[in-house]
């Protein structure tokens, strides 16, 4: 049987690539090739047209849009997209994009979060056993020369029977649990709702669970809801000795009254990997042994961005035939 | 029983201190540093038990100088800085502190792999030097679903297992035999473990077969892309290739906690950034120091009642 002929790409179906001009669709030649070769990618940034006549002439074809990392999607913009059914966004965070006025057309929006759910605990649990360990701080002795000099180095914290309190029991938060319960911790959680399959108890509210753990875990989306839900009274409730973990959106935290808590050594420390205002970050932290401070870059690995591009290709597949989708963000 | 004769190496803990001074005659071996033989000499028939560590623990020396020494409780898992045979020749008996510091160990050995692969420190340097807002970081490498090696799987390499399986990491091991019960890949070769495995982890004792069991040809198997965490002991590994591969780009990266000679580290890998170095913390937590130091006094108060041992090792 002889091979098929390549499509010509307009007989493929179009997605639209949507992306501020600062953003590009990831280099990596076989996933340029998987996506030219099955669909037809409009990037009105190549073309020569001006982007709104390009826009309002492909709009009435365009059923599913590619969101290249934080390029918003407003109300307004979805209105000029009257026949879109599908956001396939390239990022586990979804604060750029509206999504209630998304759901209120039925638009259906999918993220990042399984391609990127092991990265992220991952940096979690490296963020917390290096707060609790003083990893860093320790690497920093040695570097330091301090050793020969300093007999004696400050003890650390064990893992072992930490109760740990994960906000957001998502597909990253079930990641972060399922490692942190083989180092002894125990788990409990904070939700929108409670989950009916997990068996880990549920707290209605963060308070609550900072009253009833030893180390929050951030791991759920900002929202208005969301927005500094970690401020003064939650950090009371953790307590003297209490940790919170932040892989999900810096402003999640009052970042303001974090780092007064942290300097008043009212709390036993911090892993941060998100900002209110990156790439900002709080000088006063950077004299603290209990905290440590990396740079958004939970999901920075090849491997995480070669499971997005598996998965963007897998869902749009999906759609266009039909398929059950993954990974779809949903208003539980 | 406070008139029996306790001496403490070197200075370990100041709760064990305390409680050992409570309930004994303690000597601290280093308020009487010049001249040790001496020192020795002169209370030498009063003490009875010496508390040692894994900086200093009790070699031929100490106890041909000690002619009353009964016991030696170790402050340590590794008996490496203790003569153990010089012990079974003299009666003494000897414990140590497993169990307790397990955990803390295979958390550290799991917390070294996670910041070399992630770059966990060399990030938190690159935030507090504020080079963060002249352009993001670059890329890591990712820890769960690497395969993982294990040289030992006693104690503490089975706990280092269990934490790695969590991540989805293939776990398989080397040891001097292979072990009923487990699902491990088993390797009675090193170099071959190290040839198929991306993490090596080195939790065995140190023996004199274990003496720098991850030599030059271990190092090279484990290659370019592999990556070397030590939380054993500093003679397990063959320092000099290492630091030399390590420069080469020759082996990925390494998680040290552990040295030939301590507190010594060498400083040329100061300037490198895949790699971790920590001050032979394995078992410094709070809660273990403390559980460790409990352990030595129960020991300890159960010899001199004539009651069995809690952990002996002779």
């Amino acid at each position: 049987m002889a091979d098929k002929e390549p499509q010509q790409p307009e007989e493929l179906p179009i997605v639209l690539v949507h992306r501020l001009p600062s953003f590009k669709i990831p280099s990596d030649p076989s996933f340029r090739d998987q996506l030219r070769s099955q669909f037809h990618m409009l990037d009105p940034h190549e073309s020569p047209e001006p982007y709104d006549s390009f826009l309002a002439r492909h709009a009435p074809f365009i059923r599913v849009l590619m969101t290249i990392g934080p390029s918003p999607i407003s109300a307004e913009f979805l209105e000029r997209l009257p026949v879109l059914e599908l956001i396939v966004a390239t990022s586990a965070g979804l604060n750029h994009i509206d999504l209630p006025a998304c759901w209120r057309r039925g638009i259906v929006v999918t993220n990042a979060s399984l391609a990127f759910a092991e990265d992220v605990a991952d940096c979690a649990v490296g963020l917390l056993i290096d707060v609790l360990r003083r990893i860093s701080a320790a690497d920093r002795f040695v570097r330091g020369r301090l050793w020969p000099v300093k007999e004696n180095y400050p003890l650390g914290f064990k893992l072992d029977g930490k109760r740990v309190g994960i906000v957001g029991l998502g597909s990253i938060g079930s990641e972060v649990a399922k490692r942190l319960l083989a180092f002894g911790c125990t788990i409990a959680y904070t939700s929108r709702n409670k989950k009916q399959s997990v068996s880990f108890p549920f707290y209605a509210n963060v308070r609550d669970l900072a009253a009833n753990s030893d180390v929050l875990v951030l791991c759920c989306a900002l929202t208005k809801e969301t927005y500094h839900m970690i401020n003064k009274d939650v950090m009371v409730a953790l307590g003297k000795d209490g940790v919170i973990i932040n892989v999900g959106r810096g402003s999640l935290i009052n970042e303001k009254e974090l780092v007064q808590c942290l300097v008043g050594g009212e709390m036993g420390g911090a892993g941060l990997d998100v900002y209110e205002n990156e790439p900002n970050v709080p000088k006063e932290l950077f004299g603290l042994d209990n905290v440590v401070l990396s740079p958004h870059c939970a999901v920075m690995t090849p491997e995480s961005f070669e499971a997005l591009e598996q998965l963007i290709v897998v869902n749009l597949k999906a759609f266009f035939s039909n398929k059950p989708l993954v990974s779809v963000v949903s208003n539980e | 029983m406070n008139n029996i004769g306790v001496l403490m190496t070197c200075p370990m803990s100041e709760y064990l201190e305390n409680q050992l001074e409570n309930r004994f005659s303690l000597f601290k071996l280093w308020n009487h540093s010049s001249p040790k033989p001496d020192f020795l000499k002169t209370h030498s028939s009063s003490i009875k038990a010496v508390v040692g560590n894994t900086k200093i623990g009790a070699d031929a020396n100490m106890i041909d100088s000690l002619p009353n020494m009964e016991i030696v409780a170790s402050y340590s898992v590794g008996l490496d800085k203790i003569d153990l045979g010089k012990c079974k020749e003299k009666g003494i008996k000897v414990t140590n502190t497993p169990d307790v510091l397990t955990d803390d160990v295979a958390d550290l050995g799991i917390g070294l792999a996670l910041a070399v692969l992630r770059k966990m420190c060399a990030c938190d340097r690159f935030v507090r030097s504020g080079n963060w807002i002249n352009g993001d970081f670059g890329l890591a490498s990712k820890f769960s679903g690497k395969s993982v090696g294990i040289v030992g799987l006693g104690r503490i390499g089975s706990a280092i297992a269990k934490r790695a399986e969590a991540f989805n990491c293939s776990i398989s091991y080397h040891s001097r035999s292979k072990k009923p019960n487990t699902n491990y890949k088993y390797y009675s070769n090193i170099v071959d473990l190290a040839a198929d495995c991306q993490i090596l982890f080195v939790a065995c004792a140190l023996t004199e077969e274990t003496h720098h069991i991850v030599n030059r040809k271990v190092i090279d198997a484990l290659g370019p892309k592999g990556i070397l965490i030590n939380i054993g002991r500093g003679a397990h590994v063959d320092e000099p290739e290492l630091v030399s591969a390590l420069l080469k780009g020759q082996l990925g990266g390494a998680g040290l906690d552990v040295y030939e000679n301590e507190p010594n580290v060498p400083e040329q890998l100061f300037s490198l950034e895949n790699i971790v170095l920590v001050p032979h913390v394995g078992s410094d937590t709070e809660e273990t120091s403390k559980a460790m130091a409990d352990l030595v006094i129960s020991n300890l108060e159960a010899h001199f009642k004539g009651m069995p041992l809690l952990t002996p090792v002779l």
